[in-house]
């Protein structure tokens, strides 16, 4: 490869982990972050709890300090944004105007939360929880507001109904599926979710769908559903998914569908451009199909493994993914991909609240659900990256099953 | 605020001052020292903030709760009876000269 810059289009945290992978692999290029937003790159997954209470401030976000890009000559372009990119001339396009030459291009674009496309979607008060602004935005609104209608039972609005409650609002979850988190978690993890949620005090609206948000002067006052039932909301929290941003990617011909499409070496169709984090699709040996994960794991260990590679250290991506969600006062933590599963195993109590769920599919562990069991968590974790050959449902099954202790010691 | 001592695995030291009411592993973050990746960002969720505490250590630190405990069950690198998540410790004058050891991979 060349001696030109590595560019890196974007600036959340597979960008920024990208950025600083490539200086502690001993990268000596010039590296170049291109971000829309102003503020520097930030942590996202307390926006959605502990950020909107205000225990957390804006510079206890920031994933390093502001002297990091100086110290580690990494050019931070940050308010502008990539507009084009030209790869016959292996340049980029800001909307500043300023073109920018690379070697390598790594696209670290992101996702966008999808939006409402009911009546009544643009008033006051209705918001979709992405950025730092929003956050601010959200975290006013709960302030002031007395009702907040969560639109989507997913992780970012159940977190957000926990926190409100928290807070003292009454608060509405509506759910167009017959479960909450219902594409991502067993159904034994959304019956307990679901119950937890309801404990607090939270209305949680099943199989009902939002039809129309009603305001007065330009703010929103009440939902109607498609049963006709109408529900107080002076907040709208809308959390039904995200979009990979591929805008840019399909602008210059490279290969999309869902996501910037990438090989196991995190390739576009371009070998000179990579995509990671929130807009990449790739394969993985944890998944039938390729998959696009919205996680700070999958962030942050995509952007080491194009650092790696850029310096000579070529490697498959095959990390195991991980997830976590704080709820109603619950650590709930998912290791491996267990949306496919055809048996499930729950080992621990669910009447207690500590209790992990083992998912299976053709026999062979794909993950594990826990509740408030870390190390059930972080041992699948350890098994599923080693293969996870070996442990079977029936073990699990077995009366004082304790997977700390597996493989069980020889009698 | 504290000194606090990153005893790298290859023996060298990076020695800083962390103020309150940062813990262990954002006095690494703010400090651009390798070797804590904190994925999680502090909610002791990922093991990558895993730091061995010095065998000599007579400083007064936090008793380890369940959670903690737990996530230590499965670090990228062994843990020991001196292993600590470096998220759970916060920073305050009592914990003045610390000394916490690097494991050699958190991933």
């Amino acid at each position: 490869m060349g001696t030109g810059p590595v560019v890196i289009v974007g600036a959340g945290h597979a960008a920024l982990e990208a950025a600083a992978a490539l200086r502690a692999e001993g990268h000596t290029r010039p590296v170049i972050l291109v971000g829309a937003e102003t503020a520097p790159p930030y942590a996202r997954p307390p926006l959605s709890k502990d950020y909107l209470t205000g225990r957390i401030r804006p510079h206890e976000l920031w994933l390093r300090p502001r002297s990091f890009f100086a110290e580690q000559h990494i050019t931070a372009m940050l308010g502008d944004r990539a507009v084009e990119i030209d790869r016959d001339a292996s340049r980029v396009r800001l909307a500043s105007g300023e073109r920018i030459t690379y070697d390598r291009l790594i696209l670290a674009t992101g996702s966008r939360p999808r939006r409402l496309s009911v009546p009544g979607a643009d008033l006051e008060g209705v918001v979709a929880l992405r950025s730092l602004a929003d956050a601010e935005e959200l975290r006013c609104a709960l302030r002031d507001a007395g009702d907040l209608l969560v639109v989507g039972g997913g992780f970012i609005g159940l977190e957000v109904a926990s926190v409100a409650r928290g807070l003292g609002l009454r608060v509405t979850v509506v759910e167009s599926g017959p479960h909450l988190m219902g594409r991502s978690v067993s159904r034994t993890l959304s019956a307990h979710l679901a119950t937890l949620h309801r404990a607090e005090g939270t209305r949680v609206l099943l199989n009902r769908e939002l039809v129309a948000l009603r305001g007065e002067r330009g703010h929103v006052r009440v939902a109607e559903l498609n049963n006709g039932a109408r529900v107080a909301a002076d907040v709208v929290v809308v959390g039904i998914g995200v979009l990979p941003n591929t805008a840019l990617a399909a602008q210059a011909d490279l290969t999309t569908g869902d996501g910037v499409i990438v090989d196991r070496w995190l390739r576009t169709s371009d070998r000179s451009v990579y995509a990671i984090g929130d807009c990449a699709r790739f394969p993985s040996p944890h998944t039938a199909r390729p998959v696009r994960l919205e996680s700070v794991q999958n962030a942050s260990d995509q952007a080491r493994c194009v650092a790696a590679a850029l310096t000579g250290h070529r490697r498959p991506y095959i990390s195991v993914p991980w997830f976590w969600t704080e709820q109603c006062g619950a650590r709930v933590q998912m290791a491996g991909i267990t949306r496919d599963h055809d048996r499930t195993v729950v080992s621990g109590s669910p009447a207690e609240g500590r209790f992990s769920v083992f998912c299976f599919r053709g026999g062979r562990l794909v993950g594990t659900e826990s509740v408030n069991r870390s190390a059930d968590h972080m041992i699948t974790r350890r098994l599923l990256a080693n293969g996870a050959a070996g442990l079977a449902a029936d073990d699990v099954a077995r009366p004082g099953f304790d997977i700390r202790r597996w493989p069980a010691q020889p009698i | 605020m504290a000194k606090i001592t990153y005893q790298h695995p290859d023996g060298t030291e990076t020695v800083v001052e962390v103020a309150a009411p940062n813990t262990v592993m954002r006095g690494a973050k703010l400090n651009n020292i390798e070797g804590i990746v904190a994925q999680c960002g502090g909610s002791a969720q990922c093991g990558t903030c895993h730091v061995y505490i010095d065998e000599g250590n007579t400083l007064p630190l936090p008793e380890m709760h369940e959670a903690e405990d737990d996530v230590l069950c499965g670090t990228a690198a062994e843990r020991r009876p001196t292993s600590r998540l470096s998220c759970q410790l916060p920073v305050s004058e009592a914990i003045d000269g610390l000394i916490v050891h690097l494991p050699t991979t958190q991933i």
